[in-house]
């Protein structure tokens, strides 16, 4: 594995401040570490949503999730490719790729986020013409005989050019064993999740991303012990709990905002109980059946049946908004921060169906715009604090009662 | 290179004179006309309505259960050049839709919203069906999430993979037909109450493929000098039947043979296309578009190439519902995996590789003297990628590459004077680059 160790009886500062190290690292130092200890090794990364993991572990290749450079990296060949309504996470992307910190990754998977995204894929085949480029096109079919085939097919296809780059051949016994660890992953997540709604002052959201964040680029098994070292040391955090509105923050699953935007948030009196910023770590929900003899079916119908709502995914005979409504109830949450990357297309577009549906169900929301170099929050405090103030102040929900934009 | 220094050296864009017809403007208007006519009609006639998009459009299954077809983008387009769509698209911000996301789905929300009077003045049927092809564009997905919520209708996807590694594999092609097998076309029999009926939809295909035949020889024609059609303003107008509700239709090979007949007799006569400007047989610069034109300023944009004498010979706009002049036709033997190749052969389903290799062959093909895009603000599924785009071109062809900025529909984003210094600017560097080689 990347080699990322931790004093025994580490504490949570010294574990969020670990995460950051690697998270803000974006040369990928323990990426090219791992590749230097034994020659041949490959490293793909994947852009945003979600990219089926498991198939890449199985053949002994490390995914490494990739987010665009954030507010850490001036870009200026990245502009050069992209025009002034196109949102930020590609520049930083082609900013990066072309400055040489992707060179320890030996391939790219573009997951069928939206069209830029897409496009991406066939920029990088151009610019990087030596390097393994896969298109994920995840199926918007949800027949197990219909888009579960062919995305069947699709995973095939990936083992396949892999293992003639030289990844290990796809086994069922070597998928298995991916997907049993990244179930341990999911269930360790989910038990950090089910704390944050219980006591979120225990958990800030801010440190759930990084402690999320930072399994982009490890395997399953070693990012479920990380965040199992973060839990117990949770556990020994003394804290005391806050009288915050407890909000959910839906539309960042794709391009991240920076960090400081969750803080903003935290301090302007808004515990985030649940987001979507993390999205590919959470996008099956439960399980994926392990017991079976067919475990690369079982991953494709894992995506098919178990699959959460989000923008980039059709909603076919499911009711838009009520994913989001079951969220809201179970984490007991009292709003909705929406928070969408500029010129986000599936985002923005799936914003105002979810609104109404937030509507008549009486739930108050506001919402935002950023980019994830976004550095003035002042405007995003006052309206966080103002709709913090008007959930606590004024109870009963209203709805579009509270609803203000901000712009970045 | 792509920039120049912006130099006005001619007089300003004016506005354009009203553009002379040809008889077959005059018989696609009136077979416009007639479909907008049985729309109305349709909750007296119970004809059943089919919503669905241009690229990966399957009007030849829609005809063959006798649905009658909507196109929300051709109702848009008709909407800007009608200088409506500013209305609509401020009516749908209004109601909470970004002004980032794309003015196409805005224009149609707005116009649904101020009553679904279609472009021809006649009301708009709700939709019976939304068949959502999901072709070559992420928009189309939420755009038909919007209208069921709005309508409260049924909605059947499909979903067209993209042609990532530059071709069509046997899985894909299977996928589509497994999902027309079992979801589009059960979906169309419930809807319909009649059962599919497949030699009906192989005498629509047979019927596609002659007027792609046609349509094949009037987009070769540019390569004859002068060029006797505009491939890009003019070609919006040959795309009208083929790419809306006509393929498949008598109408449609009766519009093509007619016009594949213009075409040859301006050849003969060595004549160029009609324009803004009149005919422009004297033709100074040949070039290459890509990207679709704006609407909401067609006429004045279109004089901009016009009075200059630029005439465009290719275009990849023309080819985003249908790519047939790489060889691909309707083949009614064998009918669903036909239409699957059809819907993975649109433009904006090739992968960006393929789109450069496309404009490389239409620069060489038809001897351009350069290639110009338009990119749109609206339209991420062009234009992502665009940049890149262009200097692949040039590397490839050596040819100069220009590049302005626009929107589909939306009126703000047309800066007349922005892309008439542009053009200018450009038309100047080919002039340079002209007399240099000379």
């Amino acid at each position: 594995m990347p080699t990322m160790t931790w004093p025994q009886d580490a504490d949570t500062v010294q574990l969020v401040a670990l995460a950051r190290q690697w998270v803000d690292d974006l040369n990928l130092t323990a990426v090219r570490q791992w590749k230097a200890e034994q020659p041949g090794r490959l490293a793909i990364g994947h852009l945003p949503i979600y990219a089926p993991r498991p198939i890449l572990e199985a053949v002994g290749v490390l995914p490494v999730a990739v987010f665009g450079g954030g507010d850490q990296v001036d870009i200026i060949r990245g502009d050069s490719y992209f025009q002034s309504y196109i949102c930020h996470i590609p520049r930083s992307t082609i900013e990066l790729a072309l400055g040489g910190q992707y060179d320890c990754l030996d391939g790219m998977m573009f997951p069928s986020i939206c069209d830029v995204i897409r496009n991406l894929s066939g920029m990088w085949r151009m610019l990087f013409p030596e390097r393994w480029s896969c298109y994920v096109d995840l199926p918007q079919n949800f027949d197990a005989k219909v888009g579960g085939k062919f995305y069947v097919s699709e995973l095939r296809r990936m083992a396949r050019e892999l293992h003639e780059r030289g990844a290990l051949e796809l086994t069922d016994q070597r998928l298995r064993q991916a997907i049993a660890d990244e179930n341990r992953r999911r269930a360790v997540l989910q038990r950090l999740d089910d704390l944050r709604h219980k006591e979120p002052w225990k958990v800030p959201a801010s440190e759930v991303y990084l402690i999320s964040r930072v399994g982009g680029m490890m395997f399953a098994k070693d990012h479920a012990d990380f965040a199992e070292a973060y839990l117990a040391a949770v556990q020994k955090r003394p804290a005391r709990a806050r009288d915050n509105v407890r909000v959910v923050m839906v539309g960042s699953f794709c391009e991240q905002p920076p960090l400081d935007l969750l803080k903003t948030l935290e301090k302007a009196g808004c515990d985030i109980v649940d987001d979507d910023l993390q999205l590919g770590m959470r996008m099956i929900d439960g399980p994926i059946p392990e017991d079976t003899d067919d475990p690369l079916a079982a991953l494709a119908n894992a995506f098919l049946f178990q699959g959460v709502a989000c923008a980039s995914r059709y909603i076919a005979n499911d009711v838009k908004g009520r994913q989001l409504i079951e969220k809201v109830r179970s984490s007991g949450a009292e709003g909705v921060v929406f928070s969408a990357a500029s010129f986000c297309d599936p985002a923005l577009l799936d914003q105002p169906m979810l609104e109404t549906a937030l509507t008549n169900a009486g739930i108050p929301y506001t919402s935002l715009k950023f980019a994830e170099n976004t550095g003035q929050f002042q405007v995003i405090r006052e309206q966080a604090g103002a709709f913090s103030d008007a959930v606590k102040l004024w109870g009963e929900p209203t709805g579009t009662g509270v609803t203000t934009a901000t712009s970045c | 290179m792509s920039t120049a220094i912006p130099i006005r050296t001619r007089a300003p864009a004016q506005k354009s004179p009203a553009l002379q017809k040809d008889a077959s403007q005059e018989r696609q208007k009136q077979m416009i006309a007639r479909h907008f006519e049985k729309l109305a009609n349709a909750p007296e006639s119970r004809d059943k309505v089919c919503y669905t998009f241009v690229p990966g459009n399957l009007t030849e299954l829609i005809g063959s259960f006798d649905m009658l077809p909507v196109l929300p983008e051709i109702n848009a387009l008709q909407s800007g050049m009608r200088q409506r769509s500013g209305g609509y698209i401020a009516e749908a911000e209004k109601a909470g839709h970004s002004e980032d996301v794309c003015t196409y789905v805005k224009c149609d929300l707005g116009m649904m919203k101020s009553g679904n009077i279609s472009p021809t003045g006649t009301r708009l049927p709700k939709p019976d069906l939304l068949l959502l092809s999901y072709t070559g564009c992420f928009t189309f997905l939420k755009w038909f999430e919007i209208l069921r919520e709005e309508y409260g209708c049924p909605v059947v996807m499909l979903h067209v993979p993209y042609q990532e590694g530059g071709h069509i594999t046997p899985e894909m092609r299977r996928y589509v037909v497994d999902q027309l097998e079992r979801e589009v076309i059960p979906a169309m029999e419930k809807i319909t109450g009649k059962r599919f009926d497949e030699e009906k939809l192989r005498e629509n295909l047979r019927l596609s493929a002659q007027a792609e035949d046609d349509l094949v020889a009037v987009w070769e024609s540019a390569k004859h000098k002068p060029s006797p059609i505009d491939g890009y303003f003019g070609g919006v107008y040959y795309i009208g039947p083929i790419f809306s509700s006509f393929r498949g239709t008598q109408d449609a090979v009766d519009y093509y043979r007619e016009l594949r007949a213009e075409t040859e007799a301006r050849i003969r006569r060595g004549e160029g296309p009609m324009t803004p400007d009149g005919v422009v047989s004297e033709q100074r610069y040949r070039l290459v578009v890509e990207g679709p034109p704006n609407w909401t300023s067609f006429n004045d944009f279109w004089h901009m190439f016009s009075r200059e004498g630029a005439v465009v010979v290719a275009s990849t706009y023309t080819r985003v519902g249908g790519l047939y002049d790489t060889g691909f036709r309707h083949d009614h033997q064998h009918p669903l995996e036909t239409l699957a190749d059809y819907c993975m052969g649109c433009y904006t389903n090739l992968n960006l590789p393929g789109r450069v290799s496309l404009l490389e062959k239409y620069v060489k093909d038809y001897e351009a003297d350069g290639f110009l895009i338009n990119s749109v603000k609206s339209c991420n599924s062009f234009s992502a990628g665009q940049l890149l785009m262009l200097r692949q071109l040039e590397q490839r062809t050596g040819v100069p590459g220009g590049f302005i900025e626009s929107d589909l529909v939306d009126p703000r984003y047309f800066s007349r004077s922005n892309i008439d210094n542009r053009l200018q600017s450009y038309f100047q560097m080919l002039d340079a680059r002209k007399s240099r080689t000379a």
